[in-house]
């Protein structure tokens, strides 16, 4: 706090030193003095982007690039602006030039920005396309939102996951598994805890939402995308470091909205193989509840695929 | 109205002025002092009862906005704002600021006021729906204020209102009368803009007068005019959504909900779509902020050209860049849904169509900051806002491109980046045109100016404090920092310093909020000891500063309505003696200007 007062401060007496040095030339220099601060805020910042830990570092390189294109066309106006209120100041006696239009600097400028535009949109376009584009060898992870924590589903050992019905869900079936898919018996499910995931496997991660929407967002992956109950939405990733990141829920979803968080830990194959084995599938947890009856329901249909 | 040069625009030949073909309107006078000052229909009352209403609700939110920040930056100071409070207080904000201040302001407040005078009309052309317009305004904000005085208080579901959380009972109102009262008063908002839309798109449509061709209106009114269609094609979308949404949460239809578990119990509701409603709300939501924007754009335009001195440069590409922006913001609206979850080919789409409108917006800019180049700058307070809103236009719109660009705005959505890019440019932006505007007409509306010393210190701190405020936010949503967090600074990748730059922020904001109170001060003790102002004292060529008495009466101007001979910005016309030529005086009557000498 008094860091901060102490720059408001200073703000205050830099401010009035120049309008009382500088009468005249006091608004063209606070014009100016906006833009380099704004510069200098750039370069000094201690506030930047977490280090990127997954394959989207090049979302980060268009938006250094928007940064150079567009910082340079701000400051160019402004500084231009800065120097006319500078060099035109109101005089009685001077008569300003009458220059309706002019066609030729109108069209070079149009033409100039859409190039400009251009230079951003089409990198955008072609780093979105990759984002769009799940590769074929991801693995599938689902993960199941509500108010307010976190639930995921692994595929199990079949590679699939098996399908669900937001109808089914009660106490004992949180997940609405339908027992009718063979599929989701070795489906291994985790409610409310961390999630490991492989470094280096691609993840096409399995968006869905039982009550209002969600969003699963971990900064270091910069990839993020709604859950909307009714819908199951998708994005990919490729993990490349290890570690312990924070999920923060980023679609306002209630009073609770701040309070959904979770964790992802990204492990070298030993660890995550040793996390895996402590995990529980469908099939147990009906076991355990006494639905043999079910599970084997669920098994002859299996057999007679 | 299609001219094939600047000249035809500039200054009649002689022979293009129309006969008069219709008689001149007949307005009724008011009698007593309810007509006159209450139940009034002249227009000029109309927009001082829409500006007193849209500034006093607009007070309400920027004391909630101050409650936000202590949240945020000293939550010790405020032990008794919860969450849910928060939430509320956060909703409640946007809500108020974009729709009950700015929309009526801009659009009810200055569209009325200004339109008529600037066409040279007597008034607008239904003076009495004109009224109605204000009153069922009116009945929508107080439907609005007593949404804070119902059990469970006013809806805490964000502004944009998404369902299902916004009539679930996990949100703060979401389960009681707070939303169902946001809905309604919504609902009446648009009944009543849409009465008072067509006054004004009429008005200048039809009650120009002689000589007023389209392409010589001030671009004020094209601003407020392209604004006013926007709106009118813009608001069904919201009524239709916020309809819907009512039905959905009293009688348990299914438009916008999904089956869904709440909090463990399976609900009735089967086979709606939330993201239905994330179009129908952004498909009026996007156009929103061009029916904010565009009237600043209008306004700005004529405050630089009248304190510079000097005609706006390329005025027709400046008409043609209102009119095509107000066209591409209906085809842009789901760049606000790159990451809800829509078919991600809409991508691709919508990006392309955001960044092209960009060069339209760009082109605005640049004419701005040429109509200075060689021009005569008086850097009166009117002035300095304009001056202000450019820095502030500039940079807001520039982090549009960030957003805009589908792939960029995936790390950047819904973050503080997100925050501070809209606050920069249709809070901050508008607003200070706001201020220059009220600055600039207050002469007009009074016949006194506002005191300069106190408007200087009200200037430096508005324009530097709002960007010490929201320019640094950028950079907490690089860091990842979420929008609509309650508190979550216990995050370890956060860095701590985040902090420090929130209680930075929170003690700048407070420090604007109360120097508005000044400005507020200064508008009541000047309206009554300014120093005078005398007839046009901007020197201004509108017409609004060209009737026989300022403040105008009833009808606004004399027996005859003035006849007009060129446009809107003759300054410093080659051979004329004065740096101005009103767009009322003929050709003939100085002979020695010469504009086609250039």
């Amino acid at each position: 706090m008094i860091i901060a007062l102490a720059l408001v401060l200073l703000f205050a007496v830099i401010g009035i030193i120049i309008a009382v040095a500088f009468p005249r030339r006091a608004v063209s220099m606070a014009l100016a003095l906006v833009i380099i601060g704004s510069i200098a805020f750039h370069f000094w910042t201690p506030w930047w982007w977490t280090e990127v830990a997954s394959n989207w570092g090049n979302i980060d390189g268009t938006i250094i690039l928007t940064f150079w294109v567009t910082g340079a066309v701000f400051c160019a106006v402004c500084l231009f602006m800065s120097y006319c209120v500078w060099r035109f100041r109101y005089d009685k006696d001077r008569k300003s030039d009458y220059k309706p239009e002019n066609s030729k600097l109108e069209w070079t400028l149009t033409i100039l920005t859409t190039l400009g535009v251009c230079a951003l949109l089409a990198p955008g376009l072609i780093v979105w396309n990759k984002f769009v584009t799940v590769p074929e060898e991801a693995a599938d992870i689902e993960v199941m939102a509500q108010q307010w924590y976190w639930n995921y589903r692994l595929p199990g050992e079949d590679g699939v996951l098996g399908l669900t019905d937001l109808r089914n869900i009660n106490d004992e079936n949180p997940f609405g598994m339908n027992l009718d898919d063979p599929n989701g018996l070795d489906d291994v499910l985790i409610e409310g805890d961390d999630l490991h995931i492989l470094i280096n496997q691609p993840v096409k991660m399995n968006l869905r939402s039982i009550d209002v929407l969600h969003d699963f967002y971990i900064p270091q992956f910069r990839a993020k995308m709604d859950m909307v109950p009714g819908v199951v939405t998708y994005y990919w990733f490729t993990p490349i470091r290890t570690g312990d990141f924070e999920i923060l829920c980023m679609e306002y979803c209630g009073t609770g909205h701040y309070a959904m968080r979770g964790r992802v830990l990204v492990d070298e194959n030993q660890d995550y193989q040793e996390w895996l084995s402590e995990q529980i599938t469908f099939e147990e947890i009906m076991a355990s509840i006494d639905q043999t009856d079910l599970i084997q329901m669920a098994l002859n249909k299996k057999g007679n695929n | 109205m299609a001219a094939d040069s600047y000249e035809d625009i500039a200054v009649d030949k002689g022979e293009v002025i129309p006969a008069l073909e219709v008689p001149p309107q007949d307005l009724y006078h008011a009698k007593s002092f309810w007509t006159r000052w209450i139940f009034c229909q002249d227009a000029k009352i109309i927009g001082i009862q829409y500006s007193i209403t849209a500034i006093s609700i607009g007070l309400v939110a920027l004391v909630l906005s101050w409650l936000m920040r202590l949240q945020l930056g000293f939550p010790q100071l405020v032990p008794f704002l919860g969450a849910a409070e928060y939430y509320q207080f956060v909703t409640m904000h946007g809500m108020i600021m974009v729709i009950y201040l700015l929309t009526a302001l801009f659009l009810g407040g200055f569209g009325n006021y200004l339109i008529p005078l600037m066409v040279g009309a007597r008034d607008m052309v239904f003076p009495y729906v004109n009224m109605v317009s204000y009153w069922v305004y009116l009945l929508a904000v107080l439907v609005l204020v007593a949404s804070f005085f119902v059990p469970g208080g006013p809806t805490g579901a964000g502004w944009t209102l998404y369902p299902p959380q916004a009539i679930t009972s996990g949100t703060p109102g979401g389960d009681g009368l707070g939303i169902v009262l946001m809905l309604i008063s919504l609902s009446i908002f648009v009944v009543g803009f849409t009465m008072g839309g067509l006054n004004y798109v009429i008005t200048v449509l039809q009650a120009r007068t002689r000589g007023m061709t389209l392409m010589r209106l001030p671009l004020t009114v094209w601003g407020i005019f392209t604004a006013t269609v926007l709106a009118l094609f813009a608001f069904p979308a919201l009524i239709v959504s916020c309809i819907m949404m009512t039905l959905d949460n009293l009688l348990g239809t299914s438009f916008f909900m999904p089956a869904l578990v709440e909090f463990g119990e399976q609900s009735e509701y089967s086979g709606g779509s939330p993201i239905l409603f994330q179009h129908l709300f952004w498909f009026f939501g996007h156009p929103e902020v061009y029916i904010v924007a565009l009237p600043a754009f209008g306004i700005v335009s004529d405050l630089i050209s009248i304190h510079a001195r000097k005609n706006i440069f390329g005025y027709r590409m400046m008409v043609w860049a209102i009119v095509i922006i107000g066209a591409l913001s209906f085809i842009v609206w789901a760049h606000h849904m790159y990451v809800a979850g829509m078919n991600p080919w809409f991508g691709y789409f919508f990006a392309t169509t955001t960044l092209i409108i960009a060069v339209p917006t760009a082109l605005k800019v640049y004419n701005w900051v040429i109509t200075l180049w060689k021009a005569n700058i008086n850097l009166t307070i009117p002035m300095l806002f304009a001056l202000a809103f450019i820095v502030t236009f500039v940079n807001g719109g520039i982090t549009g491109l960030f957003l805009g660009n589908v792939i960029v705005d995936v790390p950047l959505s819904d973050t503080y980046f997100v925050v501070a890019h809209f606050h920069m440019v249709m809070g901050i932006a508008p607003v200070l045109v706001v201020f220059g505007a009220i600055y600039h007409w207050f002469p007009l509306i009074t016949g006194r100016f506002l005191h300069e010393g106190m408007g200087k210190i009200h200037f430096w701190i508005s324009f530097l404090g709002s960007y010490a405020i929201y320019f640094p936010m950028h950079y907490l949503g690089f860091v990842g920092v979420p929008r609509r967090y309650f508190e979550m600074y216990d995050s370890e990748y956060m860095a701590v310093s985040t902090n420090y730059l929130n209680q930075f922020i929170t003690i700048v904001a407070l420090i604007v909020g109360f120097t508005q109170i000044l400005f507020l001060y200064n508008i009541i003790t000047s309206a009554k000891f300014g120093k005078k102002a005398g007839k046009n004292p901007w020197k201004a060529c509108s017409l609004e500063w060209r009737t026989p008495e300022v403040p105008a009466g009833h009808g606004n101007f004399g027996k005859e309505l003035p006849v007009v001979y060129r446009w809107a910005y003759d300054f410093n016309v080659p051979g004329a003696k004065e740096d101005f030529i009103p767009q009322d005086i003929a050709p003939d009557q100085i002979p020695e200007a010469k504009a086609e000498a250039t």
